[in-house]
């Protein structure tokens, strides 16, 4: 069975000159696997994982026919069901850990209370599965690290941490939302693969939303190509340098590349009927 | 007919030009930008509400002579203390035969002159200091900021009263007392404003155009700072009112036989258990206006804050 | 065209015990009508360089010349007239309350120009907005399209050097193609210097003909693009900088 099937998702905000339509009908599941997302900034990528965990603040609205979460249905599921389902059966990771982390708590208190919001544990066991996570994610003095305050530590190390701390409960999808857009590449490749480890080992299911086609390319199983809230192309990752949607030929295109140097880079032109094709769907 | 729906399409297309996303003017771009501001004030019924009552007391207190029903001053003793209701006097008279109506529209005059007296100078004022203060730093911004730290560890009332005191009684004196007692947190908004604006980039950008401090200044953090400003002065504008009629009520402000609100409500304050209305009319009238500055600045906040700009 | 040469250029924040060297004993020369790279992770004080040569960073120390000319610790306009900036978050550095034209009209009148008009609207044909984007707001513009404004302004005194602080980290891939083109473009027609700054390995290879690599605030190594395109630093940190830019997983 999937971990996840989305079938004909919208999500809808009510402007002053009529309704603004950021996901327009998709559909996708989720296996065991590492499903990127890429697109550009407005092409509802960031939306469609927001929406899964039902994140999109009034006025703003998600429709579908079905948002299935193992087979159960999700998507008219109460405030209080769908807080059980957030951290602990679906956690989120997102771009910035400066902003996601409380700057007045220690790392330690905010990973041992997010442990004690889903499990009944003691304080001092909730702590040592605390560390436990710190290890996993190779942070090499875990102990050090829980006493400190977020801005103490780095951005690479931040990430980490947040990334421990959605891990705690045992989730079964982890959405990370340009998780290392905000890292230095040398940094982005230890998070990764830390990300990587922790999926394979613990059999979950991974979705990766970012701008970078390379990385995506690189780092995911299956790939969705987002544009203007529909997916134009849905490709196996390790053949999306063979992607056939001008779309995604574009992107790659307008890369420069350090091994094929050219005068130009060749710049994307957009095709409205891009914005009409129906979406492709992702549904396994 | 025909006449009708020429004037809407006219006003339609009046309508598409203010909206236009690509102005072709200066005066164009600048109208389309107020127009948009408008449409979102619009939107916001209970500013829209406070906005018709500060307009009706602007033309009240233009046609005062033609919309008073007496001479403000006329003394009738024989008609003393006359509840509501009255014929002829709508709202009663005061312990001197006055109409409470006329003095009440004529005093809207006074409350008008003391309110954009001190709309100007204090804002103005504290605008300056703590622009200076926060662009240029060090030293100037210790001294100014201590200045400013020192009005205000002063009771307001207290200050205004201590500077009445010394200039003397009268409608101009408490005007500037409570002006000098208003500037310091506007100052203190703008520098805590101007810190942020400072470091960033645009002002990085004009720095490298050689431009100098006053530019920089008057040009480039003003325009920003003056919008959380302005809606900080609608929301005091309420407790600028309330002090000015505190200084009336006790005799430190306009003098008898002036209509001023404040002044009303202390002549009334000895009638109060008796005849109620010669203090409370005055009082509803400090209230209403008051309350209707309020909340225009909470409709102003929605539209002018200038962290809201990028939707 | 100008060159541009920095000896010995020391740069700190704040004073005493809470000093912080953010570049140390920097050296580099860039040709007259060269374009220069300097990449680095973040806080190895790259962007800090520029901060200090276009004076906006006052604390350093060291010689910055251009043609030969020291560069005084007061800048006056002359200097920038020479050499202007372009900022990495076109969302932050056009100022929210001016429009396109009065963005680029004052920056004009500062210079001391007189046909600000027929400038303006020759300015925005040259980054490719054209006049209908005149009496916009930032607001009413894309990303791209800020920066384009952005670049603009730096060409409105008609500089002869240019810096670019990360001027596409914060675009779309497929606009960081366009704005990339264009400054090509400009830099051919209007003969400028660039000194690029970037953490994009990629984006410094395809603009420039020699790059600094910094680490911890100095520069490890100068090398040439085609030295870096096959692989050849002569530096370990370069090397492993290079490595980890062109693939990710192997870390």
């Amino acid at each position: 069975m999937n971990l996840l099937d989305v079938e004909d998702l919208w999500v809808r905000f009510p402007t002053s000159s009529g309704v603004f339509d950021a996901v327009r009908g998709i559909s996708f599941s989720l296996g065991r696997e590492r499903l990127g997302i890429v697109g550009e900034s407005g092409s509802g990528k960031s939306m469609t994982g927001r929406a899964i965990l039902q994140l999109i603040r009034p006025p703003g609205r998600i429709e579908a026919k079905r948002i299935d979460l193992q087979g159960k249905p999700l998507l008219n599921a109460s405030d209080k069901e769908m807080r059980a389902v957030r951290g602990s059966r679906i956690s989120m990771v997102m771009q910035d850990p400066k902003f996601s982390l409380n700057p007045v708590m220690t790392v330690g208190d905010q990973i041992i209370e997010a442990y004690r919001l889903h499990n009944k544990a003691s304080r001092r066991d909730a702590r040592a599965r605390a560390i436990e996570m710190l290890e996993a994610v190779s942070i090499r003095n875990p102990e050090r690290v829980l006493r400190a305050y977020p801005h103490e530590v780095s951005g690479g190390m931040g990430q980490r941490i947040m990334i421990a701390m959605m891990m705690i409960p045992n989730p079964q999808i982890l959405i990370a939302d340009e998780p290392t857009s905000a890292l230095d590449v040398s940094v982005q490749g230890q998070v990764l693969g830390i990300m990587n480890q922790l999926v394979q080992d613990r059999g979950m299911g991974l979705i990766f939303i970012s701008h970078d086609l390379n990385l995506v390319a690189e780092f995911c199983d299956r790939v969705l190509i987002m544009y203007a809230g529909r997916i134009v192309e849905v490709c196996e990752a390790d053949k999306l340098h063979e992607a056939k949607h001008p779309y995604t030929q574009g992107l790659l295109n307008s890369l420069p590349r350090l091994d094929e140097p050219k005068d130009r880079l060749e710049a994307l032109v957009r095709d409205p009927e891009w914005r009409q094709q129906p979406s492709v769907s992702g549904l396994l | 007919m025909t006449t009708e729906t020429t004037n809407s399409r006219a006003e339609q297309s009046f309508r598409e030009w203010l909206l236009s996303e690509t102005p072709s003017s200066r005066r164009h771009a600048r109208l389309a930008a107020a127009y948009k501001g408008w449409l979102r004030l619009r939107r916001n019924h209970m500013a829209m509400f406070g906005l018709g009552i500060l307009v009706a007391l602007v033309i009240i207190a233009a046609i005062a002579p033609w919309l008073a029903p007496y001479d403000p001053y006329a003394q009738v003793l024989s008609d003393r203390l006359l509840p509501i209701g009255s014929e002829g006097h709508l709202l009663g008279t005061d312990s001197l035969g006055r109409d409470i109506l006329s003095r009440l529209i004529y005093g809207s005059r006074i409350t008008l002159y003391i309110v954009t007296l001190v709309a100007l100078i204090a804002p103005v004022a504290g605008l300056m200091v703590g622009t200076i203060a926060g662009y240029v730093g060090g030293w100037t911004d210790t001294i100014l900021m201590r200045i400013t730290d020192i009005f205000l560890a002063f009771p307001k009332l207290v200050l205004a009263l201590a500077f009445v005191a010394a200039l003397g009684a009268g409608i101009e004196n408490a005007v500037l007392a409570i002006s000098l007692t208003a500037w310091p947190p506007y100052a203190r908004l703008a520098r805590a404003e101007t810190l942020t604006i400072r470091s960033s980039d645009f002002i990085s950008a004009i720095r490298l155009q050689g431009a100098g401090p006053v530019r920089i200044i008057t040009r480039h953090i003003w325009p920003l700072c003056i919008s959380s400003l302005i809606v900080r002065v609608t929301l005091d504008m309420a407790g600028i009112i309330l002090t000015a009629a505190g200084l009336g009520f006790l005799g430190l402000g306009a003098q008898p036989p002036s209509p001023e609100w404040g002044a009303m409500i202390s002549e009334g304050r000895r009638f109060l258990l008796d005849h109620w209305w010669v203090a409370t009319i005055p009082g509803l009238a400090i209230f209403t206006v008051s309350l209707a500055f309020n909340l225009l600045g909470d409709g102003l906040r929605d539209v002018l804050d200038p962290k809201d700009g990028k939707s | 065209m100008k060159s541009l040469s920095v000896r010995n250029l020391n740069v700190w924040f704040g004073e005493g015990p809470d000093r912080v060297d953010a570049v140390k004993a920097a050296s580099f020369d860039v040709a007259s009508g060269g374009s220069f790279g300097l990449v680095g992770e973040s806080g190895s004080g790259k962007s800090t360089i520029l901060r200090a040569i276009t004076g906006l960073v006052p604390t350093w120390s060291g010689d910055i010349e251009i043609d030969g000319d020291h560069v005084l610790p007061k800048r006056g306009r002359a200097f920038y007239k020479m050499l202007q900036m372009v900022f990495q978050d076109p969302y932050a550095s056009l100022h929210p309350r001016h429009s396109v034209d009065q963005v680029l009209s004052e920056t004009l009148q500062l210079h001391g120009f007189k046909d600000i008009d027929t400038r303006v609207n020759r300015l925005l044909d040259d980054v490719g907005l054209g006049a209908a984007f005149r009496f916009r707001y930032p607001h009413q513009l894309s990303g791209g399209q800020r920066q384009r404004v952005a670049i603009a302004r730096a060409l409105a005194p008609e500089p002869e050097i240019l810096l670019l602080d990360e001027p596409t980290s914060a675009l779309d891939v497929s606009v960081q193609a366009e704005i990339l083109n264009l400054l090509s473009d400009l830099r051919t027609e209007h003969k400028l210097t660039f000194v690029m700054v970037s953490h994009d390995l990629s984006v410094v290879g395809h603009m420039c003909d020699n790059v600094a690599v910094m680490r911890d605030g100095e520069v490890v190594e100068v090398l040439g693009i085609e030295k870096m395109r096959r692989m050849e630093p002569d530096n370990a940190y370069t090397k492993h900088l290079l490595d980890v830019s062109l693939n990710y997983a192997s870390s």
